[in-house]
């Protein structure tokens, strides 16, 4: 009974997220635009939330989760580019199982790629960590610009194209979901506590047997897998990849709405992802043409009077019920 | 050139440990007042720099007093990301068409290039002003900071700014004072930059100021020889990558041998280290 009840609680939000949104564009009261808005917001959900487990859990400054983004999304791309077509178009099923199968090689290979990095970089700390991963992250877009000199269908600077556009609401909301759901469950078991201890004194944790560098490695790594599978998504999304979408300035991005929802928050972080995605895109409609332009202006002010106002971030320690564990910090 | 955009980078984080976004935009910023100074005002070259670094120098002492001193008490994490929305204002600020515009512009020599030769070496007059200009500013920078009130005042507020403060030192002015001064070798660092590459936009500033503030980790970072050190490895690193790889790959290159270095010496090659308090 439990696992029924535990499918159910995987199912309902899924249907919740998507269903609605679905109904109104088959209406034509949503147009195709805006439901394409509404997955970008659940792909940048998902990599936001890896962001926090990084940084606003486990405490480790990274500067480079759009490098961990393009590692998944250009996995994921070559395999479905390689895989759909064979079975034809007819076999829905196949396709959905060769979708979710490299969804998942993409998280695999930029949790992979993340162990790589991690295990020598994690010595580093605070700015230091940081810079090195923003160093990462150059290094990735460059290789990501030179990719057709050893893998011609990666494009290059050219960006990829032919990628089968298969990301739709329910698997967008789908992910969404599921990385929630994993993300709470890791963040309230003892995986999760070790890595709040880790984030507050080091030495202590260390002095209560928890394996600092292991843990760091293992939220490290657990939070760029998100990024991957968000990647995955986003490839199939936009059904084309170029690199400069995953150079460091992305980073920032990311950086950006965790902070903004509040370090070591889910809540935050959800709210803070649609809220920036709908904000940009919103501002596109909002303003008149000649004043498109204003868009990053504004931005960047909201940002800092928002810091100023609120140091801690939107939503501080406050959580939604769901999100929260059995014993509330 | 970068080691000048590098110093203040390393000045500022030496002594409010702040990865200051908006200094490659300081330094973007004063390129384009060397370029309306030599256009519309046809100020003669000491004159343009002085106008460059005055102004970068107010326009950091502005970006301190607003957005940063506010939060000096706050998580670290908070100014950094008001320096990342700083940086980004100045860019998309500047690229309106009100203010500087999103083109790229045409920087005017202000003199011809001459190829001059030394003892077999071969350069141009531009290298040896930019050589000249950094070494003099080099130069009175050291003398400020070892030989002066308020360049003692700096060291001290970099060790311990509470204890400074209890000294008499004003905490306040002396941070002011850093942000001009780093801001002002970057305005030098802007010109000799428009002099060097004649074409500037409002973005030129986010990879030069990337590239510098990894100059001065790779030296390690809050110490003034280090920042010259890490610039000259990474001007030359980069210069061998164009000529013996391709230049697709230069600006991976500095960021492989930053890591490389953190790794074998997690402070910078000439950082100390710096245990953390309990």
């Amino acid at each position: 009974m439990t696992f029924l009840k535990n499918i159910g609680k995987a199912v309902v939000p899924i249907l919740l997220l998507s269903v609605p949104v679905m109904y109104l564009s088959s209406r034509e009261i949503l147009n195709p635009y805006w439901v394409q808005i509404y997955q970008q917001a659940c792909v940048v959900a998902i990599s936001a939330l890896g962001l926090n487990l990084i940084y606003g859990f486990t405490g480790l400054f990274s500067l480079g989760h759009a490098a961990f983004l393009g590692a998944g999304a250009y996995t994921a791309a070559l395999l479905t580019k390689l895989y759909v077509g064979a079975y034809g178009d007819e076999a829905v099923l196949a396709t959905a199982a060769v979708f979710s199968g490299s969804l998942l090689a993409g998280g695999i290979a930029a949790a992979a790629l993340a162990f790589l990095v991690g295990v020598p970089a994690l010595r580093l700390t605070s700015d230091y960590l940081g810079i090195a991963t923003l160093g990462f992250g150059v290094i990735m877009k460059v290789l990501f610009d030179n990719a057709d000199t050893f893998l011609p269908s990666m494009g290059g600077a050219r960006g990829m194209t032919g990628i089968p556009r298969l990301t739709g609401v329910p698997w967008a909301a789908g992910g969404l979901v599921a990385a929630v759901l994993v993300m709470r469950n890791l963040v309230h078991s003892s995986y999760g506590r070790a890595l709040v201890a880790v984030r507050e004194d080091e030495t202590a944790a260390a002095a209560t047997g928890i394996d600092v560098s292991r843990y760091k490695v293992i939220g490290f790594t657990a939070g760029c897998a998100f990024a991957g599978v968000a990647g995955g998504l986003y490839a199939h999304l936009y059904a084309f990849l170029h690199p400069s979408t995953f150079d460091f300035l992305k980073s920032f991005d990311v950086l950006m709405i965790v902070v903004l929802g509040g370090l070591g928050n889910m809540t935050g972080t959800l709210v803070a992802s649609f809220g920036w995605v709908f904000l940009l895109e919103g501002m596109r409609v909002v303003l008149p043409p000649e004043y498109i332009e204003f868009r990053w202006v504004l931005i960047p002010l909201l940002l800092i009077v928002t810091m100023l106002a609120r140091p801690q971030g939107l939503f501080g320690l406050r959580e939604f019920p769901l999100l929260r564990g059995r014993v509330y910090r | 050139m970068y080691a000048l955009i590098a110093l203040g980078y390393t000045m500022v984080y030496g002594i409010v440990r702040l990865i200051n976004f908006a200094h490659g935009d300081v330094f973007m910023v004063a390129a384009f007042l060397a370029l309306y100074s030599i256009e519309r005002f046809h100020l003669p070259l000491p004159a343009v720099i002085a106008v460059s670094a005055g102004g970068a120098a107010l326009l950091a002492v502005l970006i301190e007093a607003v957005a940063y001193r506010p939060l000096r008490n706050a998580p670290k994490i908070a100014a950094l990301i008001t320096a990342i929305g700083v940086s980004l204002f100045l860019e998309y600020f500047t690229a309106l068409h009100q203010v500087f515009g999103p083109n790229y512009y045409a920087f005017p020599r202000p003199f011809d290039v001459v190829s001059l030769d030394a003892g077999g070496i071969s350069f141009t007059n531009i290298q040896g002003i930019i050589l000249l200009v950094t070494l003099a500013s080099l130069g009175s920078l050291q003398y400020v900071v070892h030989r002066t009130k308020v360049g003692r005042a700096m060291r001290a507020v970099s060790q311990d700014m509470v204890t400074a403060a209890l000294m008499g030192v004003n905490v306040n002015a002396v941070i002011s004072f850093t942000f001009a001064l780093g801001a002002a070798l970057a305005g030098i660092g802007g010109v000799l930059y428009g002099i060097a590459y004649p074409q500037i936009n409002t973005f030129m500033g986010v990879m030069p100021g990337l590239k510098a503030f990894t100059a001065a980790v790779l030296g390690g970072i809050g110490s003034i020889p280090g920042a010259v050190l890490g610039a000259l490895i990474m001007g030359q690193s980069e210069t061998m990558t164009t000529a013996y790889l391709s230049s697709t790959y230069r600006d991976g290159i500095a960021f492989v041998l930053l890591i490389a270095v953190l790794l074998w010496k997690p402070t910078g090659i000439l950082g100390k280290l710096r245990t953390e308090k309990v």
